[in-house]
């Protein structure tokens, strides 16, 4: 790990700064996608400072953990985790979204730490699969972690993968499947519904670890069970709130894709002081 | 000039072991069709670097990427329907944008494909992949050809496209070296130039032949590189003859007849007429019935050289 392990209270204070990021970049940006971002901040900052194998001075490290985030659209989550654990100076996080910048809109392998590009739905659990089989050949202990939105699973292909992951009994996966609710034209129950979403991941061979997305603690305990199943790969169902942490936001489909104006961005980081 | 007919894809799962026992970095993988792609050979020899996806294509495509973002040389084969189209958008954002070492080899490309009919004869993949960033082409003419171009996919890094037939084709020789990007001069002549790709190279040179019994020395060029193309040759051959064809089992629109075409347009511009399928899906049929029935015969070739040469 690149940095300590931080204490419970430690990370989420952690998370609220790494909000404070994604609201101030989106604003910058004025576009790009906060609801996923923030929904899922708390899961990736655990994830990053706690959790994950790697040396951000050394972003190709033959031992390091990999991360894929599929949802690419909740990149400005990312690129401030990124920022934030030295993988690139933080002052680049205020030239997302602009002409020749290393944070482009979607995932892209120009942005050190990023393994490959997402951004269309649907594709980044293979590329996990493909990530732990290479692993598997190489005999390697390092663990494979994915990012995947609950609108993305409605995608054909997260099956294909998640049949195929099940089959080979990919046990350095662990995907974490940031369900919250929303896609962008309602909420998905009623758009395409998803549930029993454990079930599903259940019947495709995979272990299920349920929890609530925005507690430390029990983030913490899944990732921590998730590397003791064997033989199996491992999804964290994390429930969460679209918008977290911006009371305006929360739950609201419409900032799933617009980012805050000024004055909104103001609002939001008093909230999140 | 023309000796033993071989299969593509033989010639294909032998090249793939013997790059497996020198390169232990090359990983291979099939959706459920190994035993007629060939890459059951490789799978019988390297169990643990061989993975059948099952019938899922898009999954083996990413997949595919994800095994190279870690350092491995990837093959991943199925048929060029499903490879190019099914999974198009996986190979455009996993593989292509990524600039992956991804190679896809896909079989039972054309018209020849046969009786199985228009669901599974691939006319649009040379376009479909041809518009892709970073993808190289390469569409062999006959056996040996193909060896050549798995090894030079398997030492170049980036993506690749290789185009490969399900019937057994003809090996045509002294086509000198392989090399990516450059053409192969199989005759020289100077009152019409042949292009051709893929098992449409045989096709021309028996057109040829006829042709010079009439007294007409046409060129024959062997464009088995289809991305990047032989820029050099195309613009010789558009300079010194008086016109040019191109040969290919594709739809006339996206193809090889497209890329020749654009880079004559651009720099010296030529007549190019176009044998390949004309805007039609395939059908079922033995291979030699549809290559009549589509035009795709040497005598079509013959005759798009004699109705146009007047003309010129």
């Amino acid at each position: 790990m690149a940095n300590k392990q931080l204490t419970i209270e430690e990370l989420v204070v952690k998370a609220k700064e790494i909000r404070r990021l994604i609201i101030q970049m989106l604003a910058k940006a004025g576009s790009g996608h906060p609801g996923g971002s923030l929904s899922a901040a708390d899961l990736i900052t655990a994830l990053y400072f706690n959790v994950l194998n790697f040396k951000s001075n050394d972003p190709q490290w033959p031992d390091r953990d990999r991360f894929h985030m599929s949802k690419g659209h909740c990149c400005p989550l990312w690129y401030a985790v990124l920022a934030k654990t030295g993988y690139f100076a933080q002052e680049k996080l205020f030239t997302l979204r602009q002409l020749g910048s290393i944070l482009q809109g979607h995932p892209d392998r120009k942005t050190p730490g990023v393994e490959s590009a997402s951004g269309s739905l649907g594709q980044g659990l293979s590329i996990a699969l493909g990530m732990s089989l290479a692993l598997k050949i190489d005999k390697k202990d390092s663990r494979v972690y994915c990012l995947l939105g609950d609108g993305e699973v409605q995608e054909g292909s997260i099956w294909e993968a998640a049949m195929a992951a099940g089959h080979f009994g990919c046990d350095n996966i662990c995907a974490i499947l940031d369900s919250n609710g929303c896609q962008i034209d309602g909420k998905c129950e009623d758009i395409m519904g998803l549930e029993p979403l454990a079930a599903k991941w259940q019947a495709f061979g995979w272990h299920t670890i349920e929890i609530n997305g925005h507690d430390m603690q029990q983030i913490l305990a899944a990732y921590a069970q998730a590397k003791t199943i064997k033989n199996k790969p491992t999804i964290i169902i994390a429930r969460t709130v679209k918008g977290k942490g911006v009371s305006f936001m929360e739950g609201v489909v419409a900032f799933h894709g617009k980012a805050p104006t000024q004055e909104e961005a103001q609002r939001a980081l008093k909230e999140l002081e | 000039m023309i000796s033993e007919q071989i299969y593509q894809r033989d010639v294909y799962g032998q090249t793939l072991v013997d790059l497996g026992l020198a390169d232990k970095n090359i990983v291979v993988l099939d959706a459920d069709l190994s035993s007629s792609t060939r890459t059951n050979l490789f799978a019988k020899q390297f169990p643990d670097r061989f993975f059948n996806l099952g019938v899922a294509e898009q999954n083996m495509m990413a997949t595919a990427a994800g095994l190279a973002s870690c350092g491995k040389t990837v093959f991943a084969s199925t048929f060029a329907v499903f490879a190019t189209g099914r999974a198009w958008d996986q190979v455009r954002l996993a593989i292509s944008y990524n600039n992956f070492n991804v190679k896809i080899v896909a079989t039972h490309a054309g018209i020849t494909v046969g009786p199985d009919g228009a669901s599974h004869q691939a006319l649009e993949d040379i376009a479909l992949m041809r518009v892709l960033v970073n993808m190289n082409i390469i569409v062999p003419c006959d056996g040996p050809q193909t060896a050549d171009a798995i090894r030079v996919a398997a030492s170049t890094p980036g993506p690749f496209y290789i185009r490969l037939g399900r019937s057994k084709v003809p090996t045509i020789e002294n086509k000198g070296e392989f090399k990516l990007g450059r053409a192969q001069l199989i005759c020289d002549g100077n009152d019409v130039t042949i292009i051709a790709c893929g098992m449409m190279v045989y096709e021309a040179l028996l057109a040829i032949k006829n042709l010079a019994q009439k007294g007409i020395k046409a060129r024959l060029i062997n464009m088995h590189s289809v991305r990047p193309l032989d820029n050099e040759i195309i613009l010789k051959a558009a300079r010194e003859t008086k016109f040019i064809v191109v040969c290919e089992e594709h739809n006339i629109v996206g193809g090889l007849a497209s890329g020749i075409d654009e880079v004559v347009a651009e720099s010296f511009p030529v007549k190019v007429i176009r044998v390949g399928v004309r805007n039609r899906f395939g059908q079922s049929g033995e291979p030699d019935e549809l290559l009549k029935e589509y035009n795709l015969t040497s005598s079509d070739i013959e005759k798009a050289v004699l109705s146009n040469i007047s003309s010129s």
